[in-house]
């Protein structure tokens, strides 16, 4: 990697939601901080300063992804702290949230320690442990949320499965308080869900999948949401994909709950249809819907109901994939497709481009509680530079993490994160500007 | 103007794939085929040399030594795999089973697998035709043609029949292809039972949804009753199995809806007592007998027709 103790980012548009900021201007990194913000052309590249003319493409706070799955500990011939960290750098993430479904489970400060050693020696970009909510997630006990935070966890989940068990999840609600870690709650009423395989409807029925109702994601919403409430705590739900869901969230923030929520790129950008004759890669948990929750989703995102989009990036080789549909395994790899598909919804003039980078960069660490989102002087230098224009062809070859469980593989995209530095260092270079 | 036709179906993976104009000429050549199976001598050459493979990843009686008795009256060589239906119990994978089946070139892989969409699977993988004898709860095309056969051989057609079928349409891939094959050949065909075990969105196949049995067999022309699959369920899907009999079993006093000419189907095997009494299932309205017999027939003009025997 190559640090450099001075760079000078010129003529950009910047692009900063927290400083309600969206005009041309410079960026001066000294030694990993933002040093200094200008109106474009306003800083004089200073001696042996290495400066990249940017002609007007984005210059943004570096994106956030708060729920990503990096396989290591337990699956690394899915994907490593490493190559996961390196592909988040590569789809403009400075920094990623990972879940703890690993194996181990990280549900100890053992794990927690673990990864984030890794990531400090091989990372690409910060990563933020979450631990789970109850040991080994089996929803039985509370893991040790004192010793987790103390390990650098940032929140608890228990993603993948739900908490079927409410009084467990209002336990987790209350002593998550005195150690001041967000729940994250993955929303499933398994028994509804229970070896469904895709959106339960018409489609479903045709193709002689076992279905998963969209009540199935919205009963656990509002029990978490009411338990949230019950106990005065805040929450935040993971992946939403159902009109109903959204609307949900909708009337607690009315309401003045502390309530944020997430989706993902693909229930933006894909419908159930996707599923066509048992693509596997269009398996994921929850599934595809249909058109009209994409629409809401859409309406969710531009209204401010969802706050963040995170890619729920999940690999899986094709061992897991490459089998019948209903014994594939859950999940697709999101990190590098996030910024192009995100950038539709802004040409279809859904979201601003300030929208936008509250999503992926803003919100995230306003939810986390954790550092960046900003282009402050002062703040550290994660920063994302977006070409909106380039276009790319996601090939199978190209594809950074170590799986392709992706269904956006072959799609022509418009515009990609370029550039991405992580601490003033840079992560990914698709400018070219590695060498001096 | 019309084009000359050709079947050109190198697989038979569903009804959905099939179009009217083919049905009709599997019927046909089906038809024609029947005689073979009542001849002293019950063989052919017509498949002489052609290597079919039966991949049976459930357990099935009549389903597969009716495509075994198809293709020996064919002369065509046979050979039963019998796996277990795990992927992960057999630590091979389907795709890995496929491939090695491959190499061995068979010219016909006949599969029946409890998970939709795995015949699909397989022919993507390899280059001999698959026949799917029963996916999952997708479908089961060689039983709906052989359903249509026996239709239209009693009936005289299937256009503007009324048909009903009756019981658990959810986990029925026969009821999937049958509601998809008569729609095409302009039958109207009318589905009830138990509404736990009517799928989501069975009307956008075609099917029209009666809450009441009785409602389904009025004036019906074929009344057909399916397996209540005891060893699939789930979920809780019904309270007894007597109380299903009770109030959505076949029995004489419901036919009494139908069309005095009706004709009773069960593709097998029969719950005696829960989805039809004896007296309906053995009476002489029932056809069950007949449908098995044609089962033959179906499924030597299948495997006929895939090999492109177009130039009879």
């Amino acid at each position: 990697m190559t640090f450099r103790h001075t760079l000078l980012l010129r003529n950009g548009r910047i692009i900063d939601p927290a400083n309600t900021i969206d005009e041309p201007g410079d960026l001066l990194v000294i030694d990993g901080m933002i040093s200094q913000r200008g109106k474009a052309g306003s800083i004089a590249c200073p001696p042996e300063a290495a400066c990249i003319d940017l002609q007007g493409i984005w210059l943004v706070p570096g994106l956030i992804d708060m729920h990503v799955h990096l396989r290591e500990p337990g699956e690394e011939y899915k994907e490593t702290i490493a190559s996961g960290t390196r592909t988040a750098a590569a789809g403009g993430f400075t920094a990623v949230a990972c879940m703890p479904n690993t194996n181990p489970v990280n549900d100890n400060q053992s794990v927690t320690s673990f990864i984030l050693t890794k990531a400090a020696a091989e990372g690409a970009a910060r990563v933020y442990p979450v631990g789970a909510i109850s040991k080994n997630s089996r929803g039985t006990e509370l893991a040790e949320y004192g010793e987790l935070k103390r390990a650098g966890a940032v929140a608890v989940s228990d993603d993948g499965r739900p908490v079927a068990n409410s009084q467990l999840m209002r336990r987790a609600l209350e002593y998550s308080g005195n150690h001041d870690l967000l729940v994250i709650s993955h929303a499933e009423e398994s028994s509804l869900s229970e070896n469904g395989v895709m959106n339960e409807g018409p489609l479903s029925t045709r193709l002689g999948l076992r279905g998963i109702p969209t009540v199935a994601e919205e009963i656990m919403i509002y029990r978490d949401l009411a338990l949230a409430e019950y106990v005065g705590r805040p929450i935040h739900i993971a992946h939403i994909s159902t009109r109903e869901s959204v609307d949900l969230i909708r009337r607690a923030k009315r309401k003045g709950c502390r309530v944020t929520a997430e989706t993902a790129p693909h229930y933006f950008s894909l419908t159930e249809e996707a599923v066509g004759i048992y693509n596997t890669r269009a398996k994921m948990n929850p599934p595809l819907r249909r058109a009209d929750d994409m629409a809401a989703i859409r309406e969710g995102l531009r209204d401010g109901t969802i706050d963040a989009i995170a890619t729920d990036h999940a690999p899986h080789s094709a061992m897991e994939k490459d089998v019948e549909f209903d014994q594939a395994a859950n999940g697709i790899i999101g990190l590098e497709t996030a910024v192009p598909l995100t950038l539709a919804l802004v040409r279809e003039n859904i979201l601003t481009p300030a929208r936008m980078i509250e999503l992926l960069s803003l919100q995230p660490a306003r939810i986390l509680g954790v550092a960046g989102g900003t282009l402050t002087e002062g703040s550290p230098a994660d920063i994302t530079v977006i070409d909106p224009e380039k276009k790319f062809v996601y090939a199978k070859e190209d594809v950074v993490s170590k799986s392709c469980n992706s269904p956006f593989l072959g799609w022509e995209f418009t515009g990609r994160a370029v550039l991405t530095l992580v601490g003033g260092r840079i992560t990914f270079d698709g400018l070219g500007q590695t060498e001096n | 103007m019309e084009f000359e036709y050709r079947f050109q179906h190198k697989h038979i993976l569903g009804m959905e794939e099939l179009s009217s104009r083919d049905i009709t000429f599997i019927l046909d050549a089906a038809e024609s085929f029947k005689e073979i199976s009542q001849r002293p001598i019950k063989k052919v050459p017509t498949l002489r040399g052609k290597t079919v493979i039966h991949l049976f990843f459930e357990p099935s009686t009549r389903t597969r030594l009716s495509f075994e008795i198809a293709a020996k009256r064919m002369s065509a060589d046979t050979f039963n795999i019998s796996a277990s239906t795990s992927s992960a119990k057999k630590g091979e994978t389907l795709i890995d089973t496929a491939k090695n089946l491959a190499s061995m070139n068979p010219d016909i892989i006949v599969i029946r697998h409890s998970s939709s969409g795995s015949p699909h699977l397989l022919a993507k993988h390899i280059r001999a035709s698959v026949i799917n004898a029963g996916d999952g709860t997708h479908e089961h095309p060689s039983q709906a043609l052989l359903d249509m056969m026996t239709v239209r051989e009693k009936k005289g057609r299937i256009a503007g029949l009324k048909i009903a079928i009756i019981g658990d349409i959810s986990h029925s891939r026969v009821a999937h292809s049958n509601i998809l094959g008569f729609t095409k050949m302009g039958a109207k065909v009318h589905v009830s039972g138990p509404a736990t075990l009517i799928p989501a969105g069975i009307e956008q196949m075609g099917a029209i949804v009666c809450p009441r049995v009785a409602d389904a067999v009025e004036d019906a022309d074929v009344v057909m009753a399916l397996r209540i699959q005891q060893e699939r369920q789930l979920d809780p899907l019904l309270p007894t199995l007597r109380e299903y009999a009770s109030f959505f079993g076949i029995n004489r006093s419901l036919m009494r809806a139908a069309k005095p000419d009706a004709i009773i189907m069960h593709p097998g095997p029969i719950n005696r007592g829960v989805e039809m009494t004896t007296d309906v299932a053995d009476g002489e309205q029932s056809v069950i007998m007949d449908q098995v017999t044609n089962g033959v027939a179906v499924r030597m003009a299948l495997l006929y027709l895939i090999m492109g025997g177009d130039d009879r």
